[in-house]
């Protein structure tokens, strides 16, 4: 068996399960946000839903349009508050202990290897490069999950993807996944599992690791995952809840296809609007005025991101007329970014440093675009009227690209701005 | 849910994202009559106002891609549609879609010869889909046991209350 098909048979108290199964399996973590867990407790109190299963096992994660943006907002945050409370969920999270939920539960090791994951956000595929099945649902089963711990899954097949060779210099896990993506197509991987393997994966950190898995969703898979190795362990020391469960794939497991990529070949990437599978190289896409930049979001608001952003940004100033707004994902990334002398170098690049949320990668708060306007972003989405009005184009590039873009007011590859 | 529908055809070309059924800007509410009102309003800003009861989107592949929020289907059943048929669906959006009771189905023959304004018959039950205007007969993808039951249910929630599991 696969990893994937690992993890879904031991949740479903079997011994093997075969893709197209249906069955029925236990959670670990349920997980919902601002937007989603609303309609769910709804539905939990419609049904006469008391008690959730586990109050250690429901995470409620405010994070999309918090600080609440606006008065209907508000409304919905605070339902998320009262359940929580009423309910005495261990994991709930606000104002200064928020952060963007999909950095924010492994770093608190809410989420371990092993696992099986849902949420009521479509990013939860993320979790899957720490070696657990993660997938993102609907409200209804969020529902469901936090009134009976279970849920019903179709047993995907796995397309592998194996990169060989060493990343280029400005590549990162961000590139892996546009490049994948923009070979696959925005259903490439439709009701499947992804998982990511090869010399080149074993290679990333793990804040490079989600980047990757963060995307899966954007070729429509149902998960993404990779096997834990050292660099999982080493993770997880010291912050696991929960003891780890280290599962791999049977050197016989049965793949539906298999996907080969060399490293050599892949350069930093965009995703040109309005679909993440209209990828180029950043060097092919001409003269492309900006006139906003975003770093951050669950795809790329972590440490290393900031920390290459710095390093693009150093002795740099944003071009006139353009925006940068740099989000780091969580608190403790946040403050990681202040102690390590980052923030002096953004502010002195002339950029907005916000508090974690997720705000403008999906248009909620926090630069919105204007009509016509364009903007580079670190997010995951350049869908039409994605971060503002209709008429507006977001650029999905690595937070490299995004600041050298910011310093250009172009697109623009790192080595433009940052000399050897 | 009734499993029998006749309606008029609104057509959509492929990967209709969750934020052209309903941008994010709206997801402030769960309210049904707020998001039918910006149902569809990036891709057809017209379309909320002229869709009637009973109507029917057609559809390319991977109709409903991008986020999780339920309130794509949602603001789609709102606005009175009766049934989506496309050449797929993206995963998170044909579950939820099931569990909250908006009848769909994959059909991409029945997509690729059906115009906007086709009267269709549709059976949900048994996956039939009959273009009036066009005199054409179709099959739907099957739907898996399953799936037809918590449909019959009328969705997940009611589905896990009939099995005493609250």
């Amino acid at each position: 068996m696969t990893i994937t098909e690992k993890i879904l048979a031991l949740h479903a108290g079997k011994k093997d399960v075969t893709p197209g199964e249906l069955i029925n399996a236990k959670v670990d973590i349920a997980l919902g946000n601002d937007i989603t867990a609303p309609i769910a407790i709804t539905e939990f109190r419609g049904v006469g839903g008391k008690k959730v299963f586990n109050r250690d096992r429901v995470v409620l994660v405010p994070d999309h349009f918090t600080p609440n943006k606006d008065i209907l907002s508000a409304i919905q945050s605070k339902a998320v508050r009262e359940f929580a409370v009423e309910q005495k969920l261990t994991h709930y999270y606000e104002g200064g202990d928020v952060g963007v939920e999909h950095a924010l539960l492994p770093e608190k090791g809410i989420v371990v290897s092993g696992d099986l994951v849902i949420g009521a956000d479509s990013h939860t595929c993320t979790y899957g490069a720490l070696g657990a099945f993660s997938t993102g649902v609907g409200s209804t089963d969020l529902a469901a999950v936090m009134i009976t711990g279970e849920l019903w899954f179709k047993v995907p097949p796995t397309i592998k993807f194996v990169y060989y060779g060493k990343l280029n210099k400005w590549v990162g896990g961000k590139d892996l996944i546009l490049y994948t993506i923009g070979d696959i197509g925005v259903d490439g991987a439709l009701y499947k599992a992804m998982e990511f393997a090869g010399e080149a994966i074993g290679r990333l950190s793990m804040d490079g690791r989600f980047s990757v898995c963060n995307m899966a969703v954007e070729a429509g898979a149902k998960s993404g995952i990779m096997e834990p190795d050292e660099v999982t362990r080493k993770y997880l020391r010291n912050r696991a809840e929960r003891p780890p469960r280290f599962h791999f794939s049977d050197p016989g497991a049965i793949y539906e296809s298999t996907m080969e990529y060399d490293c050599a070949k892949i350069e930093p990437q965009v995703a040109l609007p309005h679909l993440p599978e209209n990828t180029k190289n950043v060097t092919d896409v001409g003269n492309i005025p900006i006139d906003q930049v975003v770093i951050g979001s669950c795809t790329n608001g972590r440490i290393e991101d900031l920390k290459v952003s710095a390093k693009v940004l150093r002795k740099n100033r944003v071009a006139k007329n353009v925006r940068l707004i740099i989000i780091p994902a969580t608190p403790s990334i946040y403050r990681e970014a202040m102690e390590r002398g980052y923030f002096d170098v953004f502010l002195k690049a002339g950029a907005v440093i916000s508090p974690p949320t997720c705000g403008p990668c999906l248009g909620g708060h926090m630069g919105i675009l204007a009509p016509g306007e364009r903007a580079v972003s670190t997010t995951n989405r350049n869908f039409m009227g994605r971060m503002g009005d209709s008429t507006s184009e977001v650029y999905l590039a690595n937070p490299a690209v995004a600041a050298a873009s910011a310093v250009k007011g172009r697109l623009a590859h790192p080595d433009e701005v940052v000399k050897p | 849910m009734p499993m029998k529908m006749r309606g008029t055809v609104w057509k959509f070309g492929s990967d209709i994202d969750t934020d052209r059924i309903i941008p994010a800007r709206h997801l402030n509410t769960s309210d049904p009559a707020e998001l039918a009102r910006h149902c569809m309003e990036d891709e057809d800003p017209g379309f909320a106002g002229k869709v009637k009861p009973g109507d029917i989107i057609v559809a390319g592949k991977n109709f409903g891609c991008g986020s999780s929020r339920e309130h794509a289907p949602f603001s789609i059943k709102a606005a009175g549609v009766a049934c989506v048929i496309a050449k797929s669906f993206a995963r998170i959006f044909f579950r939820n879609s099931f569990n909250m009771g908006l009848p769909i189905l994959e059909c991409p023959d029945a997509v690729d010869s059906t115009s906007a304004g086709d009267t269709l018959d549709v059976d949900f039950s048994n996956g039939i889909i009959k273009n009036v205007t066009k005199n054409k007969v179709f099959k739907a993808n099957p739907i898996p046991q399953f799936m037809q039951e918590l449909v019959r249910a009328g969705g997940l929630m009611k589905w896990i209350k009939k099995r005493g599991m609250v």
